[in-house]
């Protein structure tokens, strides 16, 4: 695990060294910020709360997770860099875990620069700091599990576009498990039983999410995530080493 | 004196690593195979190399000579066979056999946002040299030797073909490796780097076991002390240039080369 260092640096500065990572940053937090103002009706409901900036978060992930995650092994592979890569002396899981962790540490910059909504809200009202506390704190691991996914599949291809759509599809399969609508669907149309629904329903980001919105930190949520991104970057090695 | 300090510590190790190792065979390579699918690209190649040779690897185009590197420096696994280097197994312990190659693939790969200076720094901590002394000491040392010293700042991306080939060449030299794998090093030289690669390599050698793979015949018999060719993945010649020539009533190479592979193309 010692090698893990340089490689983390080289990935993790690597996005600021284009301009990936500004116009990253820049687009996810207008598109979280908007969504917020726009469809979450930030300022009329009246709450100082930040659930109306978080309730978007599963869904804006489906496309900016993948927009990270797909160049982790794509980019290597299309430019030949792996060969470098994979004859220093490192192991594939140093090298799996550099380039997740070093992606997941960009995503949580990116959630995390949105303190400034947290601020506003503080300064117009009196807010629950454990409420927001957990809704970050959830946030950040619903990243990690997003972006396992990710790197995984841009593991299988050198095309980074076919990784980009495979792990939207994936993403946008995993929240929609757990959307309202879609088990009702499920329970009224279909006509499941409900236990069905439910063990469905517990697959999705969203049903993992909900509780560190409302401010209840339960491990069960937090190990499915962990455990999530841990299985995807285990399968991850596994691709890359045969 | 900070610096001298570091050097010694630094190369210290590395010097040590290859002295321990009592085998004159640095490289062995045992009936190895390796198939893409259902193309066998090398089909059973056997040889050795010692400390002090440099082997000179040439075959046609899609002979199998790339691929052969890729499998001695760990990156692809053999489908049969096997590769020692310095008496470890490639499969068994392929860390232990990285940190003792330095290794130049085919069109020198590196990441291209990232300048020289930054990408030689990469590389020096991932081969274990994380002082900053120490890493500046390895960087100084290799962009002098391969004359990178005017693009240091420069972006990799917006370097020509024969600097990125250098910072590539640079990257391998970094850790004064015992192995040296050299996939075309020569490739988009000018001649007068050609020239000075090849004295480089040269005086290197000595403590060094040497592959490198070419297409300029004249460079093999600049420096190369012995020559393996090999068509469609099989050895056909394994001998010094000298013996080669001799048994082929003193031809050029080229000739011979053209004789021993015109088959293929
Ligand atoms: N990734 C790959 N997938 C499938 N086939 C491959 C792959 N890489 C190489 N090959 C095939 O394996 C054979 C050997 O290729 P290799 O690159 O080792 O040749 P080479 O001797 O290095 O040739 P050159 O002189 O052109 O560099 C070729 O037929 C090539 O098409
Ligand atoms: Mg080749």
């Amino acid at each position: 695990m010692s090698q893990i260092p340089p490689l983390f640096k080289r990935e993790f500065l690597g996005y600021f060294r284009s301009p990936v990572a500004y116009v990253f940053l820049i687009v996810f937090l207008m598109a979280s910020v908007g969504c917020a103002f726009f469809l979450g009706r930030f300022f009329d409901s009246n709450i100082a709360s930040l659930e109306s900036y978080f309730q978007f978060s599963p869904w804006l992930f489906i496309l900016f997770v993948p927009a990270v995650g797909m160049r982790l092994w794509s980019e290597e592979k299309r430019s030949g860099t792996i060969e470098l890569l994979f004859t220093l002396p490192v192991t594939t899981l140093e090298a799996v875990l550099a380039k997740f962790l070093a992606a997941w540490a960009f995503l949580c910059l990116a959630v995390a620069l949105s303190f400034p909504m947290a601020l506003t809200v503080a300064y117009l009202g009196d807010p629950d700091w454990g409420v927001i506390g957990s809704s970050y704190l959830g946030c950040m691991l619903m990243a990690g599990a997003y972006l396992g996914i990710c790197s995984l599949t841009s593991a299988f291809t050198k095309n980074q576009v076919i990784s980009f759509v495979i792990s939207v599809f994936i993403c946008f399969v995993m929240v929609l498990l757990g959307w309202s609508v879609f088990t009702d669907f499920l329970g009224g149309y279909l006509t499941l039983p409900s236990w069905l629904v439910d063990i469905v329903s517990n697959f999705s980001f969203t049903t993992h999410f909900s509780g560190f919105v409302k401010g209840i930190v339960d491990a069960k949520d937090a190990v499915f995530f962990l455990s999530l991104a841990g299985f995807c970057l285990f399968l991850n090695v596994l691709v890359l080493d045969r | 004196m900070r610096t001298g300090g570091a050097q010694e510590n630094s190369s210290g190790s590395v010097i040590r690593c290859a002295r321990q190792i009592p085998f004159t065979d640095m490289i062995e390579v045992q009936g190895l195979v390796k198939d893409y699918g259902s193309l066998r690209a090398v089909d059973g190649v056997s040889f050795k190399v010692n400390r002090g040779d440099i082997l000179g690897f040439l075959g046609p185009n899609g002979a199998g000579k790339s691929t052969t590197m890729k499998v001695i420096t760990g990156f692809l696994r053999p489908t049969a066979g096997t590769v020692l280097v310095g008496g470890h197994d490639v499969t068994a312990d392929p860390v232990d056999v990285k940190r003792m190659i330095g290794y130049l693939p085919e069109n020198a790969p590196a990441y291209p946002e990232m300048t020289v200076e930054e990408f030689l720094g990469f590389i020096a901590e991932a081969r274990g040299f994380r002082s900053s002394a120490a890493k500046a000491e390895r960087i100084e040392r290799v962009a002098g030797l391969c004359h990178l010293t005017q693009v240091r700042r420069q972006t990799i991306e917006t370097l020509s073909k024969g600097f990125k080939q250098r910072v590539g060449f640079a990257q391998a030299l970094l850790h004064d490796p015992p192995v040296l794998v050299l996939d075309e090093p020569t490739d988009g030289l000018d001649p007068n780097q050609k020239h000075e690669v090849r004295d480089l390599i040269k005086k290197m050698s000595a403590e060094k076991a040497t592959i490198l793979s070419t297409h300029i015949l004249e460079e093999v018999d600049a420096i190369c002390t012995r020559i393996i060719i090999i068509t469609r993945g099989k050895v056909v010649v394994d001998e010094t240039p000298d013996e080669l020539r001799a048994r082929h009533g003193g031809a050029r190479l080229d000739e011979i080369f053209r004789e021993l592979t015109q088959t293929d193309t």
